[in-house]
């Protein structure tokens, strides 16, 4: 089944374009990387993706309801008062209807995806006094509280260390197998071959390629870009 | 003291107005700090500032047309601006707090104006300084005030308890609410809708100049102290509650006035607080 579909899409700003002849659909099960240089739109389409933000013209369907979504920067005012465990429980909202309580199931929810990214013990914790990587999980598992359908993230290893960022691939790759759409903007190319079953990669304005990791490894942008990633490796 | 507490009583039981404006206050009272929180942390503190001058200048001209009930006047025009003004919070053109200032001080000085032109009493001043300061008005309410202020303020209730997670939702991060499915503009509008009620009603408690101090203070001095939404609501209701409460009996023992006796003992408390803060934070840090 289909779950989005984009379609010449051209996305941008009051003062111009930033991307555009944007083709690509996203079936359930797939995982999508995105893949591309600074600036070159990948959070734009992100938010055109999730509705935040219209498209300059073309066609962005969602046919699903309710997605998880790990922004990339979170603009959260120093001084909010909210607990990891508040954070984490407004992820279960997105079926929640009228209802004004969470359910037990919900609850409990939430309590197993705190356990699972290893941040239960900071559920008491006021957000704004976490470490950076720390309040990088806790929204991600608030992102896995939203959905069973479709995760969008955008650069989610970003500010995690070498072992949580290898405990995450391997978990984001659980829920693909269990079934979740995972759309991921990322900078790791070796990481989204190993783990992606698809690529979109966008050069500046434009989309260079979209396909399977297949095809993207034996394409002209994916090898190149592969070696350059591959360089980058080793010098770091 | 005991004589003092003797008034008190001898008011509380002999004298219906004592009891409404306590009814009225304490409910007013929790209902502007249930919604400050939120208000603050949207950084919308200054929207209750604006919309009571709306609502001022909304009443100058009830008084100048002669309408006798006001309220028809006052809260749809209030209403209005409150969804104005939190739709251009999110427009990027027109900064959001430029906007309040502007229709706040338009309407202050357009309703102050009416007033002038055309009087509808002798004393102008008097009808301006009790317009700002609410000065006496709570202690001349009747019952029909009281009633409708009583539906109000369970509606506010009812409104917030009910979306009270959604609303923590929408004001913790606005986009990743709207991605996974909840409303946010319509709660955004909810909030606008909640907010000049409760602007209206605390018009009557403490004036339109003084109703931001009832939202903010209670708000501010409960995230000093308080690290979790949900302690951070409790906590403000009950300072704004109690401070209302010790307010109003001040104001009737020593004849203050009872807006800015309210607003004083909020202050007291604000202080109170930061030095709570500045003691344990300092051990911790
Ligand atoms: N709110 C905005 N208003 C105007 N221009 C913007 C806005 N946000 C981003 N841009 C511009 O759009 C372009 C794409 O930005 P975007 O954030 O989508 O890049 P990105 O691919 O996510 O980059 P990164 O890898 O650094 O996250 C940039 O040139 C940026 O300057
Ligand atoms: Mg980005």
């Amino acid at each position: 089944m289909i779950q989005i579909t984009c379609k010449d899409a051209v996305l941008g700003y009051e003062d111009g374009i930033v991307a555009e002849g944007l083709n690509f659909i996203v079936e359930e099960g797939d995982y999508l990387c995105i893949l591309g240089e600074n600036g070159s739109g990948k959070s734009t389409l992100v938010k055109a993706l999730l509705g935040l933000k219209s498209q300059k013209s073309g066609e962005i369907t969602r046919h699903t309801k309710g997605i998880g979504y790990l922004p990339q920067q979170t603009i959260v005012q120093r001084d909010f008062p909210a607990s990891v465990r508040e954070i984490v429980r407004s992820g279960c909202l997105s079926g929640s209807g009228l209802r004004p309580f969470y359910t037990k199931e919900e609850k409990q929810r939430a309590d197993e995806t705190m356990q699972q990214l290893g941040i239960d013990h900071l559920a008491k914790r006021c957000y704004r006094d976490l470490s950076g990587g720390q309040q990088q999980r806790v929204l991600l598992a608030r992102a896995l509280c939203a959905t069973k359908h479709l995760l969008l993230l955008d650069e989610p290893v970003t500010g995690l260390d070498p072992k949580a960022q290898l405990d995450l691939y391997e978990m984001i790759a659980r829920l693909n197998k269990e079934g979740v759409t995972i759309i991921m903007v990322s900078h790791d190319v070796n990481a989204a071959v190993r783990y992606a079953s698809h690529i979109l990669h966008i050069g500046s304005r434009k989309q260079l390629f979209f396909g399977t990791v297949d095809e993207y490894r034996n394409s002209r942008v994916g090898q190149s870009f592969l070696a350059a990633g591959g360089l980058d490796d080793e010098q770091s | 003291m005991m004589s003092s507490l003797e008034k008190l009583v001898d008011y509380f039981v002999n004298y219906s107005f004592v009891r409404y404006a306590f009814v009225v206050g304490l409910l007013i009272a929790l209902c502007s700090s249930l919604l400050g929180v939120t208000l603050v942390l949207k950084r919308f503190s200054f929207i209750g500032d604006g919309l009571s001058h709306v609502a001022f200048g909304a009443m100058a001209v009830a008084a100048v047309t002669g309408l006798t009930n006001r309220m028809a006047i006052v809260l749809p025009v209030t209403l209005l601006a409150a969804i104005l003004l939190l739709r251009t919070g999110q427009n990027t053109k027109i900064k959001g707090d430029a906007a309040v200032a502007m229709i706040s001080v338009g309407a202050l000085a357009i309703g102050y104006m009416l007033m002038n032109v055309f009087p509808a009493s002798s004393n102008i001043s008097g009808d301006v300084c009790s317009t700002l300061f609410g000065s006496t008005s709570i202690l001349t309410l009747r019952p029909l005030d009281v009633t409708l202020c009583v539906i109000m303020a369970v509606v506010v209730l009812a409104i917030f308890l009910l979306f009270y997670h959604k609303i923590f939702a929408v004001t913790f991060d606005e986009s990743f609410a709207q991605a996974s499915g909840i409303q946010a503009n319509l709660y955004n509008f909810i909030i606008a809708v909640v907010t000049a009620m409760i602007i209206v009603l605390a018009m009557n408690l403490v004036g339109s100049l003084l109703i931001s101090a009832l939202i903010i203070f209670p708000a501010l001095s409960a995230m000093r102290v308080f690290k979790s939404f949900k302690s951070v609501i409790i906590c403000s209701a009950v300072i704004s509650v109690v401070c209302a409460a010790a307010g109003i009996i001040l104001s009737i023992l020593f004849s203050t006035p009872v807006g800015s006796t309210i607003v004083t003992a909020d202050i007291v408390v604000f202080f109170g607080f930061w030095a709570v803060s500045a003691i344990t934070g300092g051990k911790r840090a």
